[in-house]
């Protein structure tokens, strides 16, 4: 059966005016954040209520994507975003779902449930009130948190596949012009302009053409692309054929992590359903267009993000990079003309077609458009994802939408762009972040990560993380990345046991020049930046750990040691109960005392004490 | 090691004996043997019509093979930036202090199977532990050992 636009828009209607039916909905995030929060047992809980309440005819639960706010779920919103509950059925489910009902029955507001602003005074009913949601602009993400992404209709219901029967009546060029003129740059890292990298591979020679979606989103400190195919795979999928219509592509894949399987779940059942519905396979709304998508899975491999390792690896090989002499477009998967582009620069393309290139390009900066989703983790007070106009300084996103730091401590850094990017300092946080902005720091957007660090973080033990995590998912394919992020590796693991040496710091700046300039690859190009961020702007941390052996930020575990300041300590018994080792002893309000020749050095007591009464030297 | 040669030719003929889903197959394989013996990689290779150094090299290059038998439960320890920046190499030590085995290594009766990784993208829950399909999220040192005693009483 094919469906024409008359048939989207008779679903659509008939859709709407069955949740008209309904005289309540509620929607319970079921993105991988709020499930291991609890989430599926509140829906559980949520439905037998309503059930044994003789509700269920009128009262309708729906489970949709990511809602962003990870830190506070399991998240339940009722009806059009006029409340918003958190950590719901976090301290005792049944109470909860008790208030639930009695919203439900007689729309009275749990205090409880509200949402507390980091002042814990204020509290929150709506979510359109929340600083966190209220300073976002929500385009990639708008659906998330609204729609079943497990039901096409609903998709349908709030605009979807409008953008791909306009698209079919466009000319193929007037649709890439189209992206061109929107200023749309790849949101995967780099930034390059997704209607230029159509045109030239439309304009390629070879036959047959490939789109892809690169869903291998391994930068750490980075879930915007899970959340996205979790909660509104049909955008991605949209975006796709709109896509393969204009470079001329009939097969497209998704690349889609190993370790994100209800990403794959969804895509699976999303495909199938749009291909029920004639918006994929053969003929195409009855234009005679064929499309199909593959879904693959990844194999657990970091590089394999990179497009040429991709493509090897959507190959059926081991997902080693290749030299670009000739560019993908041009010779890609199996050596054909091959497009690639991220998961969410493909959901941005719907929204592109149907409220026109002029209003995509009205927003952002001059040469940034549009928007950016990014994860927002680390030592912020409100955890998640949010979606910005590109040009927002980094100060209103981590003190604005992230309500600052966690505990009132201090600010020191923000790593963006993954083990690419490097470390920003305080003195950068008025910045406006956009793609050229953030590599003229010597960090990069990369994929959206952005991770808050506080005084408790040691830099040198960021950059030692970075080269960790680049030695080990270095595919070892070229002598540069491979053997030259080892032996960075081997001089900041030095410096962080206190071995340190006064060349180590003129050694290292060498060495990630020769990385930067011999690797084949864009991941071993940028795999110095870490080390080489965090020396230019952390230098003076770097200088205490070799001359002084000194840990300021008390992480290095050779360089410190925790010991309990007698005048201070209350004798509460907290850190003896929380030590993982049980090193620390002493009476019920006597001074306690660590047996430092058992002592693990993880910091625990520190964190926990309330009186500050351990002390790092 | 003796495999149910039946049943591999099964999921190959799934693939319809593409190379392309080498990788594919051999997870679907590994998922019925927990782990991907020898004798199927190279029953494998023998029916895609590929030489077996190119079936090992994709085995041995991805993380998610693993050619030695897993445990029952494989606990995943997220050592993502935000999971280590806010204590998941304390939480690795503890597992390892617990089960006493190194990450990478199986409990001598075949229970658990330690394992890092790089991300598991549930950042603002960290630090996250997975183990199987269900997901712990904010854990602590303290909380190590009830997670072993739920799957251990549940295996």
């Amino acid at each position: 059966m094919h469906t024409s636009l008359s048939k989207i828009e008779k679903i659509a209607t008939e859709y709407t005016s069955r949740m008209k039916g309904f005289q309540k909905i509620i929607r319970i995030c079921t993105g991988t954040g709020c499930v291991s929060s609890g989430a599926l047992r509140v829906h559980d809980g949520l439905q037998k209520a309503i059930d044994s309440e003789g509700l269920s005819e009128k009262v309708l639960i729906k489970k949709t994507g990511c809602h962003g706010l990870c830190e506070r779920g399991p998240i339940v919103v009722f009806g059009n975003e006029e409340i918003l509950y958190q950590a719901v059925g976090k301290r005792k489910i049944e109470e909860d779902i008790h208030l639930l009902i009695s919203t439900i029955k007689y729309n009275k507001t749990a205090e409880n449930l509200l949402y507390k602003g980091t002042d814990k005074t204020k509290r929150y009913v709506s979510s359109r009130e929340i600083p966190f949601y209220s300073g976002q602009t929500r385009l990639v993400l708008a659906l998330n948190g609204i729609i079943d992404p497990e039901e096409i209709e609903d998709y349908i219901a709030h605009g979807g596949y409008r953008a791909l029967a306009k698209a079919l009546t466009m000319e193929r060029d007037e649709i890439i012009n189209w992206i061109e003129k929107s200023g749309l740059r790849g949101k995967g890292g780099g930034g390059f302009p997704t209607g230029l990298k159509w045109r030239s591979c439309k304009e390629s020679d070879g036959f047959p053409k490939f789109v892809l979606a690169n869903g291998d989103e391994g930068d750490p400190g980075a879930f915007m692309d899970r959340s996205l195919m979790e909660g509104n795979p049909h955008a991605v999928i949209e975006g796709m054929i709109i896509g393969a219509y204009a470079i001329g592509a009939n097969q497209g894949y998704i690349y889609v992590r190993d370790e994100y399987p209800l990403a794959v779940e969804r895509l699976s059942k999303a495909i199938s359903h749009a291909e029920e519905l004639g918006f994929l396979g053969k003929n195409i709304l009855n234009t005679g267009f064929d499309f199909h998508i593959g879904i693959f899975r990844g194999g657990g491999a970091f590089v394999c993000g990179e497009s040429t390792a991709l493509m090897t690896s959507i190959e059926g090989k081991a997902g080693e990079p290749r030299a670009k002499y000739i560019h993908t477009v041009e010779k890609g998967l199996w050596e054909k003309p091959t497009n690639l582009n991220n998961v969410e620069t493909w959901a941005s393309i719907p929204e592109i077609i149907n409220r026109g290139w002029e209003w995509f390009a009205s927003i952002g900066t001059e040469k940034s458009k549009g928007t950016k989703v990014f994860s927002l983790v680390g030592k912020v007070n409100n955890t998640g994802l949010v979606e910005v106009p590109m040009g927002m300084t980094l100060r209103e996103i981590i003190f604005g939408l992230g309500g600052g730091i966690q505990g009132g401590k201090k600010f020191k850094a923000v790593q963006t762009g993954g083990p690419s990017g490097g470390c920003i300092p305080e003195q950068y946080l008025d910045m406006p972040v956009d793609f050229d902005s953030l590599t003229g720091l010597g960090s990069m957007m990369g994929s959206g990560g952005m991770i808050v660090m506080d005084e408790r973080n040691c830099m040198v033990d960021v950059a030692r993380y970075f080269l960790k995590f680049l030695v080990e998912e270095s595919c070892g394919k070229c002598v540069p990345c491979r053997e030259g992020v080892r032996r960075m590796y081997e001089i900041v693991d030095r410096i962080s046991t206190g071995k340190g040496r006064e060349e180590d710091i003129a050694h290292l700046e060498e060495l990630g020049k020769a990385v930067q300039i011999g690797s084949l690859c864009g991941l071993g190009q940028s795999a110095p930046n870490p080390v080489l961020s965090t020396l230019k702007y952390f230098h003076d941390e770097y200088v205490l750990h070799i001359k002084e052996k000194r840990c300021p930020a008390g992480v290095c575990k050779e360089l410190i040691k925790f010991t309990i300041v007698p005048e201070k300590c209350t004798g509460c018994m907290r850190c003896a109960s929380e030590c993982p080792v049980k090193c620390i002893t002493g009476e019920k309000k006597q001074v306690h005392e660590i047996n430092q020749s058992r002592c693990i050095k993880c910091g625990t007591c520190y964190d926990v004490c309330r009186f500050d009464a351990v002390k790092i030297e | 090691m003796e495999v149910n040669k039946e049943k591999i030719s099964t999921i190959i003929n799934k693939y319809k004996k593409d190379r392309a889903y080498l990788l594919a197959i051999f997870q679907d394989v590994q998922r019925e043997y927990r782990y991907l013996p020898k004798e199927a990689i190279q029953y494998i290779c023998n029916e895609l019509n590929i030489p077996e150094s190119k079936g090992f090299e994709v085995a041995t290059f991805y993380k998610a093979l693993s050619l030695t038998p897993r445990g029952k439960h494989t606990i995943h320890v997220c050592l993502g930036t935000a999971c280590h920046l806010r204590g998941g190499p304390n939480i690795l030590d503890t597992f390892e202090r617990e089960l006493k085995i190194k990450k990478g290594e199986t409990t001598t009766d075949g229970i658990f199977t330690l394992e890092s990784v790089n991300c598991l993208g549930a950042c603002a829950l960290a630090p996250l532990v997975r183990v199987g399909e269900k997901d712990f999220g904010k854990t602590t040192s303290s909380i190590v050992h009830d997670i072993i005693q739920e799957f251990k009483t549940g295996a």
